[in-house]
């Protein structure tokens, strides 16, 4: 009872307010992309799967599942028995011809199955739609999501039947749905819901079933007028359902920042969203939902972004898990001799990779090549104390000082100032003067501190 | 086409503001050219050599000391050197100038480890020195009385109290004098007009908090109504009188949000701002000097790692700490 009291309270205070406080507004530069409607790329010649594409236990390859063996489009070639985990399936049909490590968006090699392709791209025989949805309890919804290997598309990629499996106890009332795509260049988001709006609903109703919620509200950034004018259609028979517009700042679309325009709800410092009733799912991931429920499709491919002033073509592509990021460059053209950084997911967030010679996963939602004109590789200088990195902070931390507190090995002081509630959204290190890496040094601060917990 | 280059590996974000500390000083540099333009309008072409000899000594003192042939560098020297300039007499002693802006560069700031190590405002450090130095040069009762637009007559030779300095005089001028400026005083310090313009241009592009000169000057305003008798006509008038005579404006727009030594956190800038009012009110009704920004402010400067500390801002979803 407590807890709803306390819930009731930051509604009141935050209501008023749909606009979360700090926050950065980077360049977008979606127009690369916006207008560009989703293809499918040309099949791959080989996928190289990795076992570990989600939050949790990493997987094992099935016993059936070795070098040599044929497999087929859709089948289930690796899984874990955690509960937080998610299977992985083949995404084209063909002879695994290798498992053992492979490069990995990470950053270090992870076991993988590489499999090539024998060009007939044919679905494995048991995969088949439901013969009725309509009928499913939520303990079949959220088995079939969960057998789909269905994790968080934002790129987050928390194996998404977890969340749509609340503790005992605890009510969820409202389901968010995350469309506002925050990350400057990325459309992958923006492109489903003008092309899939229909099957972003039904995968929101069906996650609202299976949670046994009442409320569905898709938060969409109003730089993406078009959307929300076609989400607003798709929802508008619905009484359950909304589409909240969205003030276009960096990092809207952060689950706790969402949380709190769309619902008023503030979540608890170190708290999950399912503490004040709320759980919420990334556009794509509504669609993977659809799709397994509908069809009984596995997540086997997914839209990707590919961007930049480095990439020759850029496009929106709807591609395999385990396609090689080399091959959906030179897909797209090619990258531009003054490419400096090849980055999987958006510029604020994504991951720098040494080069191209590594797979798209689950949670890939762009791939982005940064030009010298892009990246400056400024030394740092001296701190000025200008408290724009506290002023940016959307979770109101003070950045700087838990950067020196870190520079000089003084963890304790570091984790005194909360360094473990930094999200990691980089909006301190975009908007310093001084070109400080704050947010790496808060990285190397929560790291420390979490080593001292062990 | 290329293929198999190696990519730059560094942590996100990968994208960066294009603002940089140089940027941000040449803002403050451009926010104060109204008050530089009015100083000249005001006190004549000497208010235009103080600038320019307090600038050229705080930039090249900087360059000799870090051994840097680019003068300009940051732009930190340059902003430090006109501020010490806008807070000086219209025509001071030459060496007075040169002294007291190395004075600004070596004591206030590169003593301490250069930009962003500083715990005082190097221009007021400046101004401490060569007012306790050479208080006749700064005293209030020979400062000129501004002739506008007069440029040739030798400023110096026609002495005029401030209004603070002569509390018997202060009816002399008016709260749209003060507020225009056409009052003796320090270069930069008269014109409220001409502050507040560049102080708007530095708000607009984020480089200072309202929260610093709204609570400096909201104190001042309050503290002079409720506690100096109303001597000015009455008492609002009196607080106004208080905003707008000598250094509040160009101390609470200015030199109080000097970033590197003022607090970071949002509530510590705001006690950050009533602190240097109270202590200014303090000094200026019941001190013997007769005026206190100057000191009110170097005074918060030595306490903002206090304020820091005692303010740090609850994190997003924090529980309120139990006292």
């Amino acid at each position: 009872m407590s807890h709803a009291i306390k819930q009731g309270k930051g509604e009141q205070s935050q209501m008023s307010s749909t606009i979360f406080k700090g926050g950065v507004h980077p360049e977008y530069h979606k127009e690369l992309t916006a207008e560009m409607a989703v293809n499918e790329m040309k099949l791959p010649e080989t996928v190289v799967i990795p076992l570990q594409q989600h939050i949790g236990a990493p997987c094992e390859p099935l016993e059936s599942i070795e070098v040599g063996s044929e497999v087929k489009k859709g089948q289930k070639i690796a899984e874990s028995s955690g509960f937080v985990s998610a299977p992985i399936h083949a995404s084209v049909s063909g002879k695994v011809t290798a498992i053992g490590p492979y490069n990995h968006p990470l950053g270090r090699p992870v076991e993988a199955i590489t499999i090539e392709s024998d060009g007939q791209d044919k679905w494995d025989e048991n995969i088949k739609a439901p013969e009725s949805n309509d009928n499913l309890s939520p303990e079949d919804l959220r088995k079939l999501v969960r057998e789909a290997g269905i994790v968080g598309l934002g790129g987050a990629t928390f194996p998404a039947h977890v969340k749509l499996s609340p503790p005992e106890g605890k009510k969820i009332d409202i389901v968010v749905i995350n469309g506002a795509e925050c990350e400057p260049y990325l459309t992958a988001d923006y492109r489903v819901m003008l092309e899939q709006a229909e099957k972003i609903v039904f995968g929101l109703k069906i996650m609202i079933k299976a949670l046994g919620a009442e409320k569905g509200v898709i938060g969409i950034e109003d730089n993406k007028a078009e959307a929300i004018k076609l989400m607003e259609e798709a929802v508008a028979e619905e009484d359950s359902l909304s589409v909240e517009k969205l003030h276009t700042k960096y990092p809207q679309g952060a689950e706790k920042m969402l949380i709190q325009v769309t619902t008023g709800r503030v979540v608890p410092a170190g708290g999950l969203p399912l503490e004040v009733g709320v759980v919420n799912h990334n556009v794509g991931t509504a669609i993977a939902i659809t799709d397994a429920v509908r069809e009984g499709k596995p997540l086997i491919e997914r839209v990707v972004t590919v961007t930049g002033a480095g990439i020759n073509n850029p496009a929106n592509l709807l591609l395999r898990v385990g396609t090689l990021v080399s091959e959906v460059v030179e897909h797209c053209g090619g990258l531009k001799e003054n490419t400096q950084k090849l980055i999987i997911g958006g510029p604020m967030m994504g991951l720098a990779q040494p080069s191209t010679d590594v797979p798209v996963i689950k949670g890939t939602s762009g791939i982005l090549a940064l030009t010298d004109q892009d990246v400056h590789l400024a030394e740092s200088s001296p701190c000025i104390r200008c408290a724009k990195c506290v002023d940016a902070c959307p979770v109101q931390l003070m950045p700087t000082s838990i950067a020196q507190a870190a520079e000089h090995d003084k963890f304790d002081k570091a984790e005194k100032l909360h360094a473990q509630d930094c999200f990691e959204c980089g909006c301190c290190a975009y908007v310093c003067p001084s070109k400080i890496p704050l947010t790496q040094w808060i990285r190397i601060a929560k790291a420390e501190i979490a080593k001292a917990k062990k | 086409m290329v293929m198999d280059k190696k990519m730059i590996v560094s942590s996100s974000p990968h994208i960066r503001t294009i603002e940089s500390v140089q940027s941000v000083m040449t803002d403050v540099l451009i926010a104060l050219f109204p008050v530089s333009l009015m100083a000249v309008l005001l006190f004549g072409y000497q208010a235009l050599i103080t600038m320019a000899l307090s600038v050229v000594t705080a930039m090249v003192v900087e360059a000799l000391w870090l051994r840097k042939r680019d003068l300009y560098s940051d732009g930190s020297a340059a902003v430090t050197g006109l501020l010490f300039a806008l807070v000086l007499p219209p025509a001071p002693p030459w060496w007075l100038i040169v002294f007291g802006s190395a004075s600004a560069i070596i004591i206030g700031k590169q003593v301490f480890g250069g930009i962003g190590y500083n715990i005082f405002n190097p221009a007021l450090v400046g101004r401490a020195v060569v007012l306790v130095s050479w208080g006749g040069h700064m005293a209030g009762n020979i400062w000129s009385p501004p002739q506008p637009f007069a440029f040739g007559t030798d400023v110096s030779a026609v002495t005029g109290a401030t209004a603070l300095a002569e509390p018997s005089e202060a009816m002399n001028y008016s709260l749209t004098q003060l507020f225009i400026g056409t009052v003796p005083g320090s270069l930069g310090e008269t014109s409220a007009l001409a502050l507040l313009i560049g102080g708007l241009w530095l708000l607009y592009r984020g480089h200072i908090d309202w929260r610093i000169p709204v609570g400096f000057i909201g104190t001042v305003f309050v503290m002079g109504a409720l506690f100096d008798g109303g001597f000015y006509s009455t008492h609002l008038a009196t607080g106004l009188f208080h905003v707008l005579a000598g250094g509040v404006m160009i101390g609470a727009l200015y030199m109080a949000t000097d970033m590197v030594s003022s607090p970071v956190t949002p509530r510590g800038r705001l006690i950050f701002g009533i602190g240097c009012g109270l202590i200014t009110m303090l000094i200026r009704i019941w001190g013997v000097l007769p005026e206190g920004v100057t000191y009110a402010i170097l005074l918060m400067n030595a306490v903002t790692p206090i304020i820091d500390n005692f303010t740090v801002p609850r994190q997003f979803g924090g529980v309120k700490k139990s006292a």
